[in-house]
């Protein structure tokens, strides 16, 4: 009987059910058969899908603002805006690939890499800002391309193929800034991180726009539905005739596009382009749509639920800077927070 | 004769490594003729219709598509001819709605921006729902629809390509006698519109009541084609077969036997409502009842899948704890489930693997598993059970179903167990492989291990159980001795007595 190779594994009892349970598929041990019980209760995972990021956020809002009289004041609203405008652009294009079921780890590191590579090419080259920008923007894609290639060309899994991309972004980004920060930018650099106009920041009419955009792409072009399609069913999808190879290559290189754009607005806030910028953020990127109703097992969400999730990290770490809570204790709230959010994801799968 | 063929297969041969799956096979289907393909599993039945739809390349032969030599190589080429397969695990996307479904990756767009027309796609949709007499908004996400409604979708989807040839892969596999009924009606709608039908199904009954033609298929090749007037159930089971099937005969029942599993109170949500019953040692007690009639979830919650919420279960007079399937193991119980892919095979791993794998405490000191005694209790069960292997080493996947089903039921035996649950354990096997099965069932009880098992075929409990019981609606509404039972009886009790549409039994 075949046997694999580790002396350990292949002898012990427990690498017999290891392997086992390996080959049963990723998923196969989460479906769970549908009880009559369900049958009776159609669309109620659908309004606890939709409707928990919603009561998560208000229970927030009610609770800071019974906490700190600061939370309400529009100053602070428009903080949290600002704050959550950038997560929500790369939270957004993380949508896509969920959406298809898949996942992207590389956002943080793309974002580094674009806003040095954006001010290196301001400080070092003379490049104008908006050229240098642009140039960022169109590398994230071309990145997130190469990871959408590794998976359709290279049949690798989406978190293999984007966790290779983390490192390697990351290091072209020590690479590319030898260690240091990059400062020393225009003021029509930094004036997409920090003017408004009027009262509202920047940042916040990137994210609306952004937000627009692919909300439309996703309810009303055929592209928008084949997402939906492949992360409902991928081989059936393709057996429709649409290509599926296309549509993953796409959503890959949206994600590195907003990821790029996510780490170029925060260059322009920060007036400068840090080594170590985004790092870990791929969690709340990841996090936000998954508050959001987008189910990790693809097929369902929308980029207006990632934006509730957004506004729920968002808010989470204003409230927390509020309360005074050492920043070491954000991460593990965070951390609480996105088990929840998986925790409801399951759940409500569950139901379906 | 050949102008007026829809479709002509000629002298298909297909060889796989290690076994000729169809050698010098031909098949017509005629304009407007529902044509049923009927052979045990590995017959050459799917592998014939996978070269029809493009899924597989044939080795020699040739396809005529009225009249003219086609090649079909993808999927994609068979739907462009107007031929279609339904399949039977149902190929719609749960969570896109009806509308999406039926015209996915043929969505009308307007402008040159690829923006879907919603409208009109929706409209296009509900023309083709009404073509096949389906009464849902086409707004309507396919998770909420029962099996037989997602069936009709992929039959409206079938349409929707113009297709004038359909093949149904055991279309009525998990529908209900009415939705059988109205799937037959439609089949004969589709006929008066022309359209050809492939019917590939086990149930002969169900061949005779629709079907114009059959053809036999048979270690692959080619054994009869004829108009099912000229035929009788036993003659085309006997060409299928190449042999009479020998009927199980019942035993004596062990009628005194020790009580080794009883039932007190049992209820669970709304499936499994205050379920009473004994099971007696070296009897085999069928379970019969409608689809949500609750016995799949009886047998769950026994074998403590999912958790008791009211009642007792005693097993050999004492009180017994079942919260987890560990725990109902240890106390000697066994469970074949209803979907043996998904939940009883590890359909990668091999044969030997397969069946040992629960007994690996047995096997293993030190957790350090001792492999030749592995391989001697392997053996032991193949051969025991007759599973045709080429090895022990053969993955699982690639056994016919009753012998995936034996392997399944070999693994329960190397623990021993006192009571064995079945659901439905030859649903999806062929003829022959099922005597065999009913065989080994027969073959434990006599060795002293009380048998459960649920079926949805009248015919099978009737001719396999020591005791009938029937479930309607979560509860235990009737018990019937072998001598007692008739199909009449069973019937109703399963239906309440009072629907006056006792054929409407047929279940899952």
């Amino acid at each position: 009987m075949g046997m694999g190779r580790l002396p350990g594994l292949s002898r012990s009892r427990f690498g017999f059910v290891v392997r086992a349970l390996a080959r049963q598929g990723p998923y196969a041990t989460r479906e769970a058969p549908t009880t009559n019980q369900s049958r009776h209760l159609p669309g109620l995972s659908n309004v606890l899908r939709r409707a928990s990021g919603l009561v998560i956020l208000l229970v927030l809002w009610i609770g800071l603002a019974f906490l700190s009289p600061r939370f309400l004041t529009p100053t602070n609203l428009l903080t949290v805006a600002l704050q959550i405008s950038i997560l929500a652009i790369v939270a957004i294009g993380q949508t896509f690939t969920i959406l298809t079921a898949g996942i992207d780890l590389s956002v943080g590191s793309i974002g580094a890499l674009a806003g040095s590579i954006a001010a290196g090419l301001v400080v070092r080259h003379g490049v104008p800002a908006l050229p240098a920008m642009a140039t960022a923007l169109l590398l994230g894609m071309a990145l997130g391309g190469i990871s959408g290639l590794l998976i359709v060309r290279g049949n690798m899994p989406p978190f293999v193929a984007t966790l290779a991309m983390l490192a390697v972004g990351r290091g072209l980004t020590l690479v590319y800034t030898e260690g240091y920060p990059i400062a020393g930018l225009p003021a029509d650099f930094t004036n997409w991180g920090t003017a408004s106009l009027g009262p509202i920041p920047v940042p916040v009419i990137v994210l609306l726009v952004v937000l627009a955009a692919a909300h439309f792409a996703l309810r009303h072009t055929r592209f928008g539905l084949h997402v939906y399609a492949v992360g409902g069913g991928e081989e059936t999808t393709r057996l429709a005739g649409v290509s599926t190879n296309r549509v993953k290559l796409v959503v890959y290189a949206i994600s590195g596009f907003t990821a790029a754009l996510g780490g170029v607005l925060l260059t322009a806030r920060l007036w400068s382009a840090q080594p170590n910028a985004q790092l870990g953020f791929e969690l709340d990127a990841i996090a936000a749509p998954v508050l959001g109703g987008t189910s990790l097992f693809g097929g369902v969400g929308s980029v207006a639920g990632t934006l509730i999730g957004a506004l729920i990290m968002g808010t989470l770490g204003n409230g927390l800077n509020l309360l005074e809570v050492p920043s070491y204790y954000q991460q593990v709230v965070k951390g609480l927070v996105f088990i929840l959010a998986v925790a409801i994801d399951l759940v409500t799968k569950r139901k379906r | 004769m050949t102008d007026t063929l829809l479709l002509s297969m000629e002298h298909i041969s297909k060889r796989f490594p290690g076994v000729q799956a169809l050698d010098d096979v031909s098949f017509e289907v005629v304009p407007g003729e529902v044509h049923a393909l009927v052979g045990e599993n590995g017959a050459g039945k799917s592998t014939l219709m996978k070269i029809l739809t493009g899924a597989l390349p044939r080795d020699s032969g040739g396809v005529r598509w009225l009249g003219a030599p086609v090649e079909i190589d993808t999927p994609g080429q068979a739907l462009a001819l107007g031929i279609s397969m339904i399949h039977q695990e149902l190929a719609l996307i749960p969570v896109l709605d009806v509308g999406q479904n039926i015209f996915l990756g043929r969505e009308p767009a307007r402008g040159r921006l690829g923006l879907v027309d919603w409208d009109g796609l929706y409209l296009a949709a509900e023309a083709q729902l009404a073509r096949v007499g389906l009464e849902v908004d086409a707004r309507t996400r396919v998770e909420e629809l029962s099996i037989a409604q997602r069936q009709m979708v992929e039959i409206a989807k079938a349409l929707s390509f113009e297709s004038r040839l359909i093949v149904m892969d055991e279309p009525t596999s998990s529908l209900t006698e009415r939705e059988v009924e109205t799937l037959f009606a439609l089949i004969r709608s589709l006929k008066a519109q022309g359209v050809s039908v492939v019917f590939i199904s086990h149930r002969l009954e169900e061949v005779f009541q629709v079907a114009d033609r059959v053809t036999v298929l048979r270690d692959g090749r080619h054994i009869a084609t004829a108009p099912l007037g000229e035929l009788s159930v036993p003659a085309v089971v006997r060409m299928m077969v190449g042999r009479e099937v020998a009927q199980v005969s019942a035993g004596a029942p062990i009628l005194d036997g020790q009580v080794v599993l009883e039932v007190r109170g049992l209820s669970r949500g709304r499936t499994v409502r205050d379920v009473s019953l004994k099971l007696h040692q070296g009897e085999i007690l069928g379970m019969f009842g409608l689809v949500g009639s609750g016995r799949t979830d009886l047998a769950r919650a026994l074998f403590g899948v999912d958790p008791i919420e009211r009642g007792e279960v005693w097993i050999d007079g004492r009180r017994a704890r079942i919260d987890s399937p560990r725990r109902a193991i240890a106390q000697g119980l066994g469970f074949v489930p209803e979907d043996r892919k998904a939940q009883g095979l590890f359909l990668n791993m091999a044969v030997g693997q397969n069946v040992t794998i629960a007994a690996l405490g047995d096997l293993a000191r030190l957790d350090f598993i001792d492999f030749a005694r592995m391989r001697r209790l392997a053996q032991e069960y193949v051969e025991r059970l007759d599973i045709r292997t080429p090895g022990l080493g053969q993955r699982v996947r690639n056994l016919s179903g009753g012998n995936q089903q034996k392997t399944v039921i070999a693994r329960w035996l190397t623990l021993h167990p006192k009571v064995l649950i079945l659901d439905e354990p030859t649903r999806g096997i062929d003829v022959g492989a099922k005597a065999e099965i009913h065989a080994l069932m027969r073959a434990l009880a006599r060795e002293g291990v009380a048998v459960l098992m649920i079926s949805s075929e009248l015919p099978e409990i009737m001719a396999v159980s020591d005791r009938i019981v029937v479930m309607r609606e979560g509860r235990v509404v009737g018990e019937l001795s072998r001598a007692e039972a008739s199909q009449d009886r069973i019937m109703f009790y399963a239906t309440g007595g009072a629907d006056g549409h006792g054929a409407a039994a047929r279940p899952q």
